[in-house]
């Protein structure tokens, strides 16, 4: 995508040049293809325009139209302006607390079970913690034996309470067994939920300000489209969460949703699913993910 | 001169709605210059009139192959009839086949569901649970076990047992992974062992708050099992799913259903004419 809009660009910057009319409202101009370019990746709409516009103050500035290659000059303004806008201080996991509770939140199907699993098993493994999985989700059939499973599959005990309608009391249970039995991570995992579900983003609260979290992670598929802000936005509002979990970005999607996010909560995304498997999981990387936005 | 000022502007707002609906660039241009076209014909356009036809032209990009022309949920005269249903990781194919084993029950056909999702963790003893719910058998085998098996095993019992329909449920998996996509052609294939013209259907489950990368889910997906039919799910929340216009424009697929929820009856045939007014709400 962003090969051909490299050279696109190019061209028309070099048309430009020719016929000497360097003004504002040419730059504006080819920028209307970034920004058709960065909505076909999924990113908002409406961030596409602020962002573009960020970039045509940088391009113009840059004196763009006088360099050799334009084009490439403007992909590049593009890709710094995307990296610094996804990045910031490098975010960590907070591990401090005694045990230290991670919290998941996201919408249905977004991979809330599959990351805790392999959260998990990074922490067991690279961090040599001793986690707690508990399960939450009292309404998805089957979802405390997904756990159960997954928990197995990492050699991590899973903490549950069959026929327990009340995540809040199991949570705290949890905890209390936690401390116990010296796991020092506990890592619940909820039921999905839309934003707009009331009941059910009043019961995320509720466990949040049971329990206190050290860390409210927000899991979102990397394939959603211009609903991201909406939903990020919404979730933030109720739990201001401290960090985002990409999913499934084994897939072909641009990721766009990427952008829209931190530029509407400007939280750090930390960590990726790059599979189904319980060891694909990795740190987010700015630069690789703005490559990707814009298919270099 | 004061007219075609209202209508730029009605027609500016067109493309915010769209764009922000999912409908994708290519696809709302492709609209918004149907509509211009018309506006230029018919020129004297009140601003209802507008609505209407933009209504109409979007509407009609739904595939001409009868998108949402269903009523009810019927299935053609076949016995049994197999539905395969696939789609990427997590968008709701093993909830929407509880829904639809709860459907065609009411209408008074006997329903066997296929677990033929074996890898994911629990995925049968989800499956089990749906079954138990709308009180249909279910065809399992072990977790790890070949889903072409399962598939098999599911149409062939069905057939002994006089079922109507059978729908089989099939792993998530990501359209670009070449080999689980040579997979489920597998697990299409072998039916046809039992039944040569099976499946029948095959169903594209897509989620409604993917963006554009629903596309190449089509694609794929196509590719490896000649999808015939697609779900939108999880229309409940505030996503719109306007990429299915676009995707059932381009393969001219028709919308079969959508999912409102997350209980046994929270499915609905989709309907054209509502779905685009969600739009605008
Ligand atoms: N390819 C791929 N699949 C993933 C990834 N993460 C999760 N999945 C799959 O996505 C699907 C949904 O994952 P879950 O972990 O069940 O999602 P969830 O958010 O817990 O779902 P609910 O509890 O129903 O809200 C499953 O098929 C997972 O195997 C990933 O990074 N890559
Ligand atoms: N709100 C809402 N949730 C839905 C809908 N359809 C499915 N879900 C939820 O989405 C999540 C995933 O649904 P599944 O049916 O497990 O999806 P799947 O495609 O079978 O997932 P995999 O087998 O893991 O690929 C579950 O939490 C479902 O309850 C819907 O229409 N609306
Ligand atoms: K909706
Ligand atoms: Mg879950
Ligand atoms: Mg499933």
């Amino acid at each position: 995508m962003f090969d051909n809009l490299s050279d696109k660009l190019d061209n028309a910057l070099h048309v430009l040049k020719g016929h000497g009319q360097i003004t504002e409202v040419n730059v504006a101009e080819t920028l209307k293809e970034v920004r058709r370019a960065l909505v076909d990746a999924d990113v908002n709409y409406k961030i596409a325009k602020d962002f573009t516009n960020v970039v045509k103050e940088k391009a113009l500035g840059q004196d763009v139209l006088s360099a050799l290659k334009p084009g490439q000059l403007m992909v590049k303004l593009v890709k710094d302006e995307l990296t610094q806008l996804m990045g910031g201080e490098a975010a960590g996991i907070n591990l401090s607390g005694d045990p230290s509770v991670i919290l998941m939140s996201g919408l249905q199907g977004s991979g809330k079970t599959t990351f805790s699993g392999k959260l998990a098993s990074f922490l067991k493994n690279k961090k040599t913690k001793k986690p707690l999985l508990v399960a939450c989700d009292v309404y998805r059939p089957a979802a405390i034996n997904q756990l159960h499973v997954v928990g197995e599959q990492v050699g991590v005990e899973v903490f549950s309470d069959e026929g327990n309608q009340d995540p809040v009391a199991i949570s705290k249970a949890a905890i209390a067994h936690a401390k116990q039995n010296g796991h020092n991570v506990v890592i619940i995992d909820t039921a999905g939920r839309l934003a707009v579900d009331e009941a059910m983003m009043t019961e995320i609260s509720n466990i949040h300000a049971a329990i206190e979290p050290q860390e409210t992670l927000f899991v979102v598929d990397s394939m959603t489209g211009q609903d991201a802000v909406n939903t990020a936005k919404a979730f933030n509002d109720r739990l201001d969460f401290d960090g985002v979990i990409l999913t499934k970005l084994d897939g072909d999607t641009r990721g766009g949703a990427a952008i829209s996010i931190k530029s509407v909560v400007n939280k750090p995304i930390k960590f990726i699913g790059t599979g189904e498997k319980m060891d694909a999981i990795d740190v987010f990387y700015p630069s690789r993910m703005a490559d990707r936005i814009l298919g270099m | 001169a004061g007219k075609s000022k209202v209508d730029d502007e009605v027609l500016d707002d067109l493309e915010d709605v769209l764009v922000s609906s999912d409908v994708g660039v290519a696809t709302t241009i492709k609209i918004i210059n149907r509509i211009e076209d018309r506006v230029a014909r018919d020129k004297y356009l009140g601003t209802e009139e507008l609505n209407k036809i933009l209504r109409e032209e979007i509407s009609g990009l739904l595939s001409e192959t009868n998108s949402g022309e269903a009523t009810d949920f019927v299935v053609p005269n076949k016995k049994p009839y197999v539905m395969m249903v696939v789609g990427v990781n997590g968008v709701g194919k093993t909830t929407t086949i509880g829904k639809l084993a709860n459907q065609f029950k009411n209408r008074g056909l006997k329903v066997v569901l296929g677990a033929a999702d074996t890898f994911r963790a629990a995925a049968i003893d989800q499956l089990q649970v749906w079954a138990d719910r709308t009180d249909v058998p279910i065809i399992r085998q072990e977790m790890g076990s070949d889903p072409a098996s399962v598939a098999f095993d599911t149409v062939q019992k069905a057939v002994q047992m006089d079922a109507d329909v059978v729908l089989i449920d099939t792993a998530g998996r990501l359209h670009n992974k070449v080999n689980l996509m040579k997979e489920l052609s597998k697990v299409k294939r072998v039916m046809q062992k039992v039944i040569p013209d099976a499946p029948h259907e095959v169903l594209l489950v897509l989620d409604g708050s993917t963006g554009q990368n629903a596309f190449e889910q089509a694609k794929q997906f196509t590719a490896a099992t000649e999808v015939t039919s697609l779900a939108v799910t999880k229309l409940d929340g505030t996503a719109k799913g306007g990429v299915v216009i676009g995707i059932s424009d381009q393969f001219q697929i028709p919308v079969k259903y959508i999912g409102v929820g997350e209980r046994v009856e929270d499915l609905q045939v989709f309907n054209k004419i509502e779905f685009v007014d969600s739009f605008f709400k």
